[in-house]
């Protein structure tokens, strides 16, 4: 299926205060495979991530998502696409309760209402987080916010998942539940991210960005283990990967 | 107050339309009196009292949240007494002005208004409430402005409380805040604000927003909605041109004679 596809050409961005975010950044990411987006803070990640659905229009360069190039016309398209999981959870649920905030999506698209409360039903379960339909966003527990905001995007059934800091501000069981939920997901992901240990753990390509550039795209486990590399993107190794004496000894 | 409004009672099976029509019609008809009225707003405390024992709500719990607002009503009637001195009648001796008389008027008024409001959104949810108010006709952008009020009031009150705090711990015995401080630690909550909104709005649009915010809630008309909107709404007009504790006053006076 072609439609997975995700292909930047020749992205260029400079942001309205004249800073350079993006400089020629070029990827073709195929059906199904996922890649974690690493590099430093400011290294334009975030900003890369907000050309994959329409919201910023490159100053030069093109997207392409599956058959077609993204322009204004056909941004309702792409956005169904393409779901967007952002940072910080608190921006993306906005509804009364958790049960409108993922029907939201689903009605917008003009589903009819028993399709909408399946749909709804069925992206809480997946995320495991059904029992909470009836409660307001803002009394969840950053974990529980991060889940729901995965299972509003789930809903509209979208192709290829993009997230941003997925496990940003979570414990570590919470980050663990979190990483064996995506395993599941046979979606087209592409997921920002400072977590390298998790980028190991879900994707098999990683796409190095530093200052607005693509320095290098490979195999995760081949990419970092080029420490050069890494120190050059103000990275570290993944801490699986990292010389441990005592735990030897 | 959202918790209330998950139990499950008489009162909180009705529609939000129905309870939000009798709270309306209560409100007209407690604001509509002239400014000495006293004994003829007492029968009203009828529906606060039997909504809140049916609904099965802590009465102290409601008691306190009026409370907490009545300041302002206080400050609105304190200026009466001291402008309208008419004297309108004696008791005992005392003179009482006019002033007075509608000072109190005014804090009954408010006591049955605020009572009958929080009754409604303790009883309801404020999100029901909202979707009444637009099934009844309020332009939607007033709406979502009242759902977006509600849902980001917590997140914004929190973030001023990260504020305040990390001034305090940094500004040891000076307690009081400088103005210029004051006037940068608002302005960044503004700017977090408008860059919270634009990314809440993006989030929307990825999610195919299109001016119209849609929300799956079963509506029903049935008998007892009816019943319930009618018989309020008929109480509170005799109520209100039926002076009942001046005819039981009336009445005792002319038995004792």
């Amino acid at each position: 299926m072609s439609h997975h596809i995700v292909e930047a050409m020749d992205l260029h961005y400079t942001y309205p205060d004249k800073t350079a975010a993006l400089s020629g950044v070029s990827f073709r990411i195929s059906h199904g495979e996922s890649v974690a987006l690493v590099g430093e803070n400011g290294a334009g990640k975030s900003t890369l991530l907000l050309h994959l659905n329409g919201y910023l229009r490159a100053t030069s360069g093109q997207v392409r998502i599956g058959d077609c190039l993204l322009t204004p016309q056909n941004l309702a398209i792409v956005r169904r696409t393409v779901g967007m999981v952002f940072q910080n959870p608190d921006d993306q649920l906005f509804m009364p309760t958790v049960f409108d905030d993922v029907a939201f999506g689903p009605l917008n698209l003009g589903l009819p209402k028993e399709e909408v409360e399946r749909k709804v039903v069925q992206a809480l379960e997946t995320v495991g987080m059904a029992h909470l339909a009836k409660r307001p966003p803002y009394k969840l527990s950053q974990g529980e916010k991060r889940s729901v905001a995965i299972a509003t995007v789930l809903a509209m059934s979208p192709d290829i998942l993009v997230m941003d800091e997925p496990t940003s501000s979570l414990d570590p069981r919470s980050r663990r539940r979190l990483i064996e939920l995506l395993k599941t997901f046979r979606h087209t992901k592409i997921i920002a991210t400072h977590d390298l240990d998790m980028a190991m753990d879900l994707c098999e390509r990683a796409i190095v960005l530093h200052q607005g550039k693509v320095t290098a795209d490979g195999p995760i486990a081949k990419l970092f283990q080029d420490e050069g590399l890494l120190s050059r993107s103000c990275l570290e190794k993944p801490l699986r990967m990292q010389y441990c004496p005592k735990a030897v000894s | 107050m959202d918790t209330l409004a998950c139990a499950d009672s008489l009162v909180h099976r009705l529609d939000p339309r129905a309870k939000l029509i009798a709270t309306l019609v209560f409100i007209v008809m407690v604001v509509s009196f002239d400014k000495y009225a006293i004994s003829a707003l007492l029968p009203f405390f009828v529906f606060p009292v039997v909504m809140i024992s049916v609904a099965g709500l802590p009465a102290r719990y409601i008691l306190r949240k009026v409370l907490l607002i009545s300041p302002f009503a206080i400050l609105i009637a304190i200026c009466n007494p001291f402008l309208d001195r008419s004297i309108l009648f004696q008791i005992g001796g005392i003179n009482i002005s006019g002033g007075w008389v509608s000072f109190i008027s005014i804090l009954l008024r408010f006591f049955l208004t605020v009572t009958a409001a929080l009754v409604l959104v303790a009883s309801t949810g404020f999100n029901a409430v909202c979707l009444a108010l637009s099934k009844l006709g309020l332009p939607k952008p007033f709406v979502m402005q009242l759902l977006f009020l509600y849902r980001y009031i917590f997140v914004l009150l929190e973030e001023t409380e990260r504020l305040t705090r990390a001034r305090a711990l940094r500004s040891f015995n000076n307690t009081a805040m400088k103005l210029t401080t004051f006037t940068s630690l608002i302005s960044h909550l503004l700017l977090r604000t408008l860059d919270r909104a634009q990314r809440i709005y993006l989030a929307m649009c990825c999610r195919g927003f299109d001016g119209n915010v849609r929300l799956i809630r079963p509506m029903k008309k049935g008998r007892s909605e009816i019943i319930f909107v009618a018989g309020w709404s008929l109480l509170f007009i005799i109520l209100r041109y039926w002076n009942i504790p001046l005819h039981i006053g009336a009445f005792i006076i002319r038995r004792s004679l």
